[in-house]
């Protein structure tokens, strides 16, 4: 069966996140006041085959694991759709 | 037996000529070309050891990404660039490549390895090296020269210099905010595996961390880049020393029994 997957990288808590910081910054300019917490992330979205949902989720996992996302540094939400 | 040095180069790498080149002229001469006179004397420090003269048999050699082996090898530099156009994370790709299982067997084994900006981040995706690189705290692409500080003499990069020592060398990049968590960054200083400080940190790295190594010693990764600092028509001499650091322990590989 085919599944589409969009798996969400952000960086981790703690983690500096420029990107992030800078938006937040941009933002009181054009008249949005009280936004905070603003992370930039990354989403990967893919099509695979699998047999189930569930051997579509532990590979988009597993693909994850390996190489969508630095551990060191990021943190991944995979969703199977 | 004459030493042997890879540079190994993945798609998009771009400093790997440069690295030949420096590493050439180490091999050919006392002092680096462009100027008449031997390179500038560091900050004196007491009791430094005397730096013997570099080997002038060094051969060097490209080394392609696809290489299965580097047994024949007694040094290895991941120079600089842009592996696989950096896509999803400067190193990510590269990391996957035939020849990092290659440079992960030479490690183990003790041969020196080097990671140069670029080759820093894919020895840090690869775990050669802890932490990780991520964009300039200022969002900025840095090309300029900065004072760094040789932290420790234990790495095959910094053998031939002394603790303290002051060196001027060339930044250039986007992602070189060394960043890893607290309990590696104490792992770092208590195991004097910080080889290079920033005396002015221009990228928001964790402690002004510029390089690092393994605990062995033997595997180092740094952003500034000596290569561009090995010539007086540069304009600057600093990295001479390092790279010598890197020929001597080449030098000393090659004279290992097999």
């Amino acid at each position: 069966m085919r599944f589409e997957a969009l798996v969400e990288v952000r960086l981790r808590p703690g983690i500096s996140d420029p990107q992030g910081a800078t938006i937040e910054r941009a933002l009181p300019a054009l008249g949005f006041s009280g936004v905070s917490d603003v992370r930039v992330g990354k989403s990967i979205r893919f099509s695979l085959e699998a047999p189930d949902e569930e051997a579509a989720r532990q590979m988009s996992e597993a693909m994850t694991d390996r190489l969508l996302a630095n551990p060191v540094i990021e943190e991944a939400e995979v969703r199977v759709l | 037996m004459s030493a042997r040095i890879g540079v190994v180069v993945f798609p998009g790498t771009n400093c790997e000529h440069d690295v030949v080149k420096a590493l050439d002229s180490l091999t050919r001469s006392q002092s680096p070309p462009g100027i008449s006179r031997p390179a500038p004397a560091l900050t004196p420090v007491p009791n430094r050891t005397p730096v013997p003269a570099a080997s002038a048999r060094a051969e060097i050699e490209l080394v392609w990404h696809g290489a299965g082996s580097l047994s024949h090898l007694d040094a290895v530099v991941l120079p600089g660039g842009f592996a696989h156009g950096d896509y999803l994370r400067p190193g990510a790709i590269a990391r996957f490549s035939k020849v990092m299982d290659a440079v992960a067997r030479f490690a183990a084994e003790g041969g020196p390895v080097v990671g140069i900006c670029n080759g820093f981040q894919v020895l840090t995706e690869a775990g050669l090296l802890p932490g990780a690189l991520q964009k300039n705290s200022g969002l900025r692409f840095l090309c300029r020269s900065v004072p760094v500080r040789i932290c420790t003499t234990r790495s095959v990069l910094t053998r031939g210099l002394a603790e303290g020592d002051r060196l001027v060398l060339p930044v250039n990049h986007f992602e070189g905010n060394y960043t890893c968590d607290v309990t590696t960054l104490d792992r770092l200083r208590a195991e004097d595996c910080i080889v290079l400080r920033y005396e002015e940190n221009p990228n928001g790295s964790v402690d002004d961390i510029a390089g690092i190594c393994n605990p062995q010693g033997n595997v180092v990764g740094l952003m500034p880049h000596p290569e561009r600092a090995c010539d007086g028509l540069t304009g600057a001499l600093d990295g001479w020393g390092l790279l010598r650091s890197l020929l001597e322990a080449a030098d000393r590989h090659a004279s290992l029994p097999a």
